[in-house]
């Protein structure tokens, strides 16, 4: 009998040593490698596109507004919206953890189109090319929304250059989901039934269906507010009888589902994480599973509710109302699956647990007041305010990103092939809270109070608020740092993990840590659902323990 | 003509032609629900306004060449027609045939390319081009401008798919010539057929919505 390879010794040839030149690097097929790609390239933007939220935060301490001109600070909010959505949110967990994980997770060698994933990567560096160029010329100030016909027509920025750059990063987008549909049919291990995969690829699958189906309509909107700026031909120019709120229209059709875009992804992660931490099944699986389908299909028709004081038909309003309320039905079963697998788990709170219960606390928050908004009559009242900026916050940066951090953590064993310290990971994942909460919920009350978004100049009586507001990004930023510094600490010298360092379930943990190039000596054949906690070993004694009780 | 399939060299992590075949055109079918959505958002604004502004929209179609609309048509299905055989002979491996249909199909759809381009010549010649030198004795002039914005939006729109087809058309075309392999791979010629198709669909919506919108 031969003795199983000892766990300690980091795998010897594996796919980030396999081939040592930058130019394997920058050619590489490796879905695992371009996920490190994306990995570097996001967190470039995550740190522009921070910068820019700290200097609005510094700004707004001051009721008057005395470090930007007005025009200085548009630029600024516009930098900071365009960056985070298009360049870190929306490929933040796809890119880099589906494009490491769904092969593994699925029991493939690599993507259905390796060449096409590279592809992608580097679609998604012009488009980011022509967006840093766009800021550093002068930069464009209409918001991240580009409503028109200020964009298509008044404003004196760099909107075309702008907008030709999330044109292009769209269709990384397309490419991506297009790879991720064909990868999740037609590369599925034997065994690996539809009803076997795992959650975080379902998130991933229905994320794909809305990057396929609503990303080229926001192509062709950005596209004729280019035309209509570039060559005078307004399609949405009301001298000539054209509509501006046909833009809106448009443009929401896909920036509702983006939401989804960034917070699928994220509630596959959190799954994936309370299963592990919790040593339980998931809950209600198939509920979950239709529950993003849910989610992915409502969020196409729902986009009305951006424009419940743009002067749509009442009863349009309604029914958008009535939608949006229905969207809470899939995500509140998700919420509530994950807090029964928890229950009677054996719950150990690691740090990608923390960043999961910040998720769901975080999360539900800004559901709720996701509700209070999709209210016709409450809407009227915080339209426009910093309500709606800390609703969003809470879903995109206290849900999304608590998430994307949760799965980094999580997966950096097997990434890198080494743990990262726990003890700092920790106080990391609260820090973050605890920033967060300070940097945002005061917005809520801002927002409540009347204070509008996107103005720097605000009445006295806001000043303490902001203040309190001010102080938390400091400590947010600590937040997000610390990881990025420990992390790049521990991907050279933290102690080796092992091939399943959290003893988890999922083909991905069944390779070495780090992964060979490609993935598996033998595909896998899967023989058991995919979180099968109450079949491990460590499992027999505690089922026993609950079955006395 | 060699009775059996081409042969397809498998691409990583494809161990099977047959997987290998229907993944391809499956990610191209993904695609074109992408193009179909990209179309749609133009589609939408079309039926916007021809609702908000239909009496404009019946006065300018007038100024359209209907009869340039109907060659058209004919020409694209045509081209069409001869791209569904060019498939058909590359999956046979019948080279020089597939290269014969190939060049037609290339023809036919530079000839759409060039009645397209003679209609937007005249366009220029009635003032019919939106912008500072629109002029149009009408209703709602606005309205008849907004079609025109359509018109070319939408079909110029098309034209660059066309484009995109044409070379690649070419490039696979090229490729096939002067490769040392006996066959050609049916593979590319298969996608890129379904591609000519959903370009020659497009403009099936686009003919009746731009030529034949008036009464007589
Ligand atoms: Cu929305």
């Amino acid at each position: 009998m031969t003795l199983p390879p000892d766990p300690k010794s980091i795998s010897t040839v594996n796919y980030l040593n396999e081939e040592k030149t930058v130019a394997s690097w920058f050619f590489t097929h490796d879905h695992k490698r371009i996920a490190l790609l994306y990995l570097a390239s996001i967190t470039f933007f995550f740190l522009l596109g921070g910068v820019a939220a700290m200097l609005m935060r510094i700004e707004l301490i001051h009721p008057r507004g005395e470090l930007f001109t007005s025009t200085t600070y548009n630029k600024l909010f516009t930098l900071h919206g365009v960056i985070m959505v298009w360049f870190f949110l929306i490929p933040s967990i796809p890119n880099v953890l589906g494009n490491f994980l769904i092969p593994m997770m699925i029991g493939a060698r690599d993507m259905a189109f390796p060449r096409l994933n590279l592809i992608s990567w580097y679609v998604f560096m012009l488009g980011g090319l022509f967006a840093v160029f766009a800021i550093l010329v002068g930069g464009v100030d209409t918001g991240w929304t580009f409503y028109t016909p200020y964009s298509s027509t008044y404003s004196n920025s760099w909107v075309i250059a702008m907008a030709v750059g999330i044109f292009i990063n769209g269709f990384s987008s397309i490419f991506t989901g297009l790879n991720f549909i064909v990868t999740v049919h037609k590369l599925r291990a034997p065994g690996m039934t539809w009803f076997r995969l795992p959650l975080f690829v379902w998130t991933l699958y229905s994320t794909s269906l809305i990057f396929v189906l609503a990303t080229p309509v926001l192509a062709i909107t950005l596209t004729l507010v280019a035309l209509e700026r570039g060559f005078g031909i307004g399609i949405f120019d009301p001298r000539i009888g054209g509509d501006p709120l046909l833009f809106q229209h448009l443009f929401w059709f896909y920036s509702h589902p983006a939401v989804y875009i960034m917070v699928l992804p994220a509630m596959g992660v959190i799954s994936e994480l309370i299963a592990a931490f919790a040593r339980n099944r998931v809950f209600g699986y198939n509920f979950v599973v239709y529950a993003s389908l849910g989610i992915a299909f409502l969020g196409f028709l729902v986009w009305g509710h951006h424009m419940f004081v743009s002067g749509q038909s009442v009863y349009a309003g309604m029914i958008f109302s009535l939608l949006s309320f229905f969207v809470a039905i899939p995500s509140a079963i998700k919420v509530f699956n994950w807090t029964a697998t928890l229950y009677k788990g054996s719950i150990t709170f690691d740090t990608p647990l923390l960043y999961a219960l910040g998720f769901i606390a975080l999360f539900t928050i800004g559901g709720m007041t996701g509700l209070m908004l999709a209210s016709l009559a409450v809407d009227v009242h915080v339209t426009a305010t910093y309500f709606v900026v800390a609703h969003f916050h809470y879903i995109m940066v206290g849900g999304a990103v608590m998430a994307y951090l949760g799965g980094i953590h999580y997966w950096f064993p097997k990434i890198t092939g080494r743990m990262y310290p726990e003890t700092l990971a920790r106080w990391a994942a609260i820090i973050l809270f605890i920033g967060f909460n300070l940097t945002f919920f005061p917005m809520f009350i801002l927002g409540y109070m009347g204070m509008p978004r996107r103005y720097h100049v605000y009445p006295e009586e806001f000043q303490m608020l902001n203040f309190i507001s001010t102080i938390g990004t400091p400590v947010l930023g600590i937040g997000y740092l610390l990881p990025l510094i420990y992390l790049g600490w521990a991907s050279f010298f933290g102690r080796l993990a092992g091939p399943n360092p959290w003893n988890a379930t999922g083909l991905e943990w069944q390779t070495p840590s780090p992964p060979p190039k490609e993935n598996f000596a033998e595909i896998p054949v899967v023989t058991t659902e995919p979180y099968a906690y109450h079949l491990l070993p460590e499992a027999a004694g505690i089922h026993q323990e609950t079955h006395d009780r | 003509m060699t009775a059996e399939a081409a042969a397809e060299p498998l691409n990583f992590p494809f161990k099977e032609a047959a997987h290998q075949r229907e993944s391809a055109l499956f990610g191209m079918w993904i695609f074109l629900a992408t193009e179909v959505l990209f179309f749609g958002g133009m589609f939408t604004a079309y039926t916007v306004y021809r609702y908000s502004h239909w009496q404009a929209f019946q006065e300018a179609a007038r100024h359209q060449e209907w009869y340039l609309g109907c060659l058209n048509t004919l020409v694209l299905l045509t081209s069409g027609f001869t791209m569904a055989l060019a498939v058909e002979c590359a999956r046979r491996g019948n080279r020089g045939w597939l290269l014969g249909l190939l060049t037609i199909t290339w023809v036919l759809g530079a000839a759409f390319l060039g009645i397209e381009g003679y209609e937007y010549h005249s366009k220029f010649g009635e003032h019919l081009v939106p912008g500072s030198g629109f002029h149009f004795d009408g209703t709602d002039p606005g309205g008849s401008e907004l079609f025109f914005v359509l018109y070319f939006t939408m079909t110029g729109m098309h034209m660059f798919h066309m484009f995109v087809g044409l070379m690649l058309i070419l490039f696979f075309g090229v490729w096939t010539r002067f490769s040392p392999r006996e066959t050609a791979m049916p593979n590319r010629f298969e996608v890129l057929g379904l591609y000519w198709a959903f370009v020659d669909i497009v403009w099936l919506f686009l003919y009746p919505l731009f030529y034949l919108v008036h009464p007589r």
